[in-house]
């Protein structure tokens, strides 16, 4: 391991990959891979981050990245708690001001944060000293998600430049989305979406997509496709007549893929609603990298944990 | 008591409605005008206006006090602090209230309350229906004989076509106009900004400007049939500018107002602002097309008045979050001086003050005020068109802190504003 001799990220927090340089993503993605060889090791655990105190601070219920960052921390020996806020308190009216108020007095040093609303994390991050990154803000971004899976389709495709990625489902409503389009332009891939449209936003294009008319142009054209999970209802409101109408227009089957090409990947962010928007037969496939991707999850949130925090520490040791 | 006498002299008067600036002294007895002439000798207190222009008195459609019901935010005393020290004298207060003013007794309430407090004459849009449901006609009668100077259910829309046709009818006894805040919430529920490239990029749920317009062309579509009175709070789009621009040119009875954000700033603040929600109104800022159409219809004479929407939030209730975050900015203080940077480029003063005069004074009737008269109510500001200041929000008189324009360079300074003769913000110099 080299890992002391990394620069770190000269940012305080990740909030998103839209401000993430070429420079700065293949930096968390190569410390990732030394990480993600420590995860195949008897003993996973580096002794990095001794005495960094992490805040896992989740608004919105999630299993698996909440249990992939704490997995992180945990690898990288530091110290770290768990706080469920449940949903009510944010209906109650908290304020986010006072929410950092109270994390700053706890004397924490990162928080990672995942909240309802686009931006959360922004105004928490612009009131704190404390590092803060995003697992995922409402629509926004979800940005060790977007890194996720760019070291996955990098570990199988080798380079992006000119590789076409679509990614099919809700565009409207993904933070996974919108954190894979800006990752990934950025690594020189052509991005694509596809979805019924009405979960196709105003001025996707804008961000540099191509957008499908139908599911068969795009699985033709993919390299790779990145399918999202796919619900019924956003705020009561039904965006398409039925998850079985989905399954019929933009369900990825075997049948689809004959017109993909033959080594194409796929890949979820899970999880997965088995014979609607994925079927079965493609999810366990050997083209699927979805359990990959999980893996690969815990490595880029040590990455970034240890990144982010190398100045921190550096303060510290000196201090010490 | 207050002297209502006074003699403002030395300054440059400026009437929206007459040829030119000319250099004359004003003299105001018993709270009105009575002369404006060079060289007036009278035995009163005199409030010295040299280097400045002396323009009637602002009047402003669209406030929000909060009182009665939400003193936290804002109250008639902190709000009529605002609108003196922002040059308006005349304020119209929105029913949008806890409990709402939609009968005589909560309208008499908030014009005897302003009237103790006397630093801005303040007039009730009383609500179009009871409890601004939706439903039942409010005694629109009782409330006008109240003082009430036009209707509305502002925050809400009135949605039902039926029951604007009714309002538009009923009101029509009055002559009173009936206020729409133009929203097809079918389109905009849980919306946060305007709808477009930039809510698709920062994922905040956006409110397509079709939904003003949408609204708009409905209620055009009553007025032949109902020879009611029609007014647009705050229109923020350039159909919805498009469609009154027509409807005028057919001699419809209708009037509109802007407030000065959706002149001064377009989406793209939201996006560089990091979901901060002093960004966060409704209508939400919109394109820059639209806000160039809004500046369009200051110029062409379509858009009558500019009215603030002055809608104070604390600063705890404001950081919950962009989307949880509730709408509205204030905006009496820097209303003047946001008009002025952003119109001056297009237009002369005298148009720019008639949006804030007459303009505003012809939509609901006030025959007593808007300009510089003998025989007129003795409101008037005087003011520095053109010198230059960093506004900060630290400066307010409101409860809140919520506004769009902290931290930015505006042209146009208030110095002294004077209500029926009587210096309510500024010093004699």
């Amino acid at each position: 391991m080299k890992l002391n001799d990394a620069p770190g990220l000269d940012r305080k927090d990740l909030l998103g990959l839209e401000e993430l340089s070429e420079r700065e993503i293949r930096l968390i993605l190569d410390t990732a891979r030394e990480f993600r060889e420590v995860l195949d090791r008897p003993i996973k655990t580096v002794p990095a981050m001794r005495g960094f105190t992490i805040a896992n601070l989740f608004y919105e219920s999630s299993t698996r990245t909440r249990m992939s960052f704490e997995l992180a921390q945990k690898r990288l020996t530091a110290d770290s708690i768990g706080l469920a806020v449940t949903a009510s308190s944010v209906k109650k009216g908290e304020s986010l001001r006072d929410t950092a108020r109270n994390i700053e007095a706890m004397r924490v040093d990162m928080i990672v944060m995942r909240h309802s609303q686009s931006g959360a994390p922004h105004r928490l991050a612009a009131q704190i000293d404390a590092h803060v990154v995003n697992a995922g803000d409402g629509c926004h971004e979800h940005p060790t998600q977007g890194l996720l899976d760019l070291y996955t389709l990098l570990e199988n495709l080798g380079d992006l430049r000119g590789k076409r990625i679509v990614i099919i489902g809700d565009i409207a409503h993904s933070r996974v989305a919108r954190s894979n389009i800006h990752g990934l332009r950025r690594m020189g891939a052509q991005v694509g979406v596809c979805g019924p449209p009405t979960l196709i936003p105003v001025g996707i294009e804008d961000l540099g997509v191509t957008v499908y008319p139908t599911i068969e142009e795009a699985l033709a054209e993919a390299d790779a496709i990145n399918v999202l999970r796919i619900q019924l209802e956003r705020i009561g409101v039904p965006l398409f007549p039925s998850t079985r109408e989905y399954a019929r227009l933009f369900g990825v089957t075997p049948a689809r893929l004959e017109v993909a090409k033959r080594e194409v990947l796929v890949l979820h962010p899970g999880p997965i609603n088995r014979n609607v928007e994925l079927d079965s037969r493609v999810a366990d496939a050997p083209g699927a990298v979805i359990l990959s991707q999980v893996t690969n999850g815990v490595a880029i949130r040590m990455a970034v944990t240890y990144l982010l925090a190398q100045k921190t520490m550096k303060a510290a040791h000196a201090l010490a | 008591m207050h002297s209502r006498d006074l003699l403002i002299s030395g300054g440059r008067l400026v009437d929206p409605e007459a040829d030119e600036l000319r250099r004359a002294d004003l003299l105001i007895r018993d709270g009105k005008v009575v002369a404006l002439s060079p060289n007036i000798n009278a035995d009163v207190p005199v409030l010295d206006a040299t280097g400045l222009i002396v323009s009637p008195g602002f009047i402003d459609l669209h406030v929000h006090f909060r009182e009665p019901g939400q003193e936290w935010k804002e109250d008639i005393d902190s709000g009529s602090r605002c609108a003196a020290a922002g040059g308006f004298t005349t304020v119209c207060a929105m029913p949008n209230t806890d409990p709402p003013l939609h009968d005589q007794e909560s309208v008499r309430f908030v014009v005897e309350r302003a009237r103790e407090v006397g630093l801005v004459d303040l007039h009730v849009v009383g609500a179009v229906t009871t409890d601004l449901a939706g439903t039942i006609l409010s005694p629109m009668g009782e409330m006008a004989a109240a003082g009430c100077v036009a209707f509305s259910d502002d925050g809400r829309p009135i949605l039902d076509s039926g029951l604007m046709r009714r309002a538009l009818e009923y009101s029509r006894q009055f002559y009173l106009p009936i206020v729409q805040h133009a929203e097809d919430t079918g389109l905009t529920r849980g919306g946060a900004m305007n709808e477009s490239a930039i809510s698709t990029k920062l994922g905040l749920t956006g409110m397509h400007s079709s939904a003003e317009e949408i609204v708009v062309a409905r209620d055009l579509a009553l007025l032949p049939l109902t020879g009611g009175r029609y007014h647009v709070a705050h229109t923020s789009c350039a159909r919805t500018i498009e469609l009154l621009r027509r409807a005028r040119a057919e001699g419809l009875p209708v009037s509109c107002e802007v407030t000065p954000h959706h002149l001064a700033l377009d989406e793209q603040a939201v996006s560089d602002c990091d979901y901060d929600a002093n960004y966060k109104m409704n209508p939400p800022l919109r394109s820059v097309v639209d806000r160039e159409a809004m500046i369009q219809g200051c110029v062409d004479g379509t858009i009558d008045a500019i009215a603030t929407d002055h809608a104070p939030h604390l600063p705890d209730e404001k950081e919950i979050g962009f989307s949880a975050a509730p709408f509205g900015v204030i905006g009496l203080e820097t209303a003047f001086s946001v008009a002025a940077t952003t119109l001056l480029p297009h237009m002369s003063l005298r148009d720019l003050l008639r949006l804030l005069t007459t303009g505003p004074a012809s939509v609901f009737g006030f025959k007593d005020r808007g300009r510089l008269a003998p025989g007129l109510r003795g409101d008037v500001v005087l003011f520095d068109s053109e010198s230059e200041a960093v506004y900060s929000v630290e400066s307010t008189h409101s409860k809140s802190r919520n506004s769009a324009f902290d931290g930015m360079r505006l042209q146009g300074k208030i110095v002294a504003t004077v209500l029926e003769g009587r210096v309510v913000f500024g010093e004699s110099r």
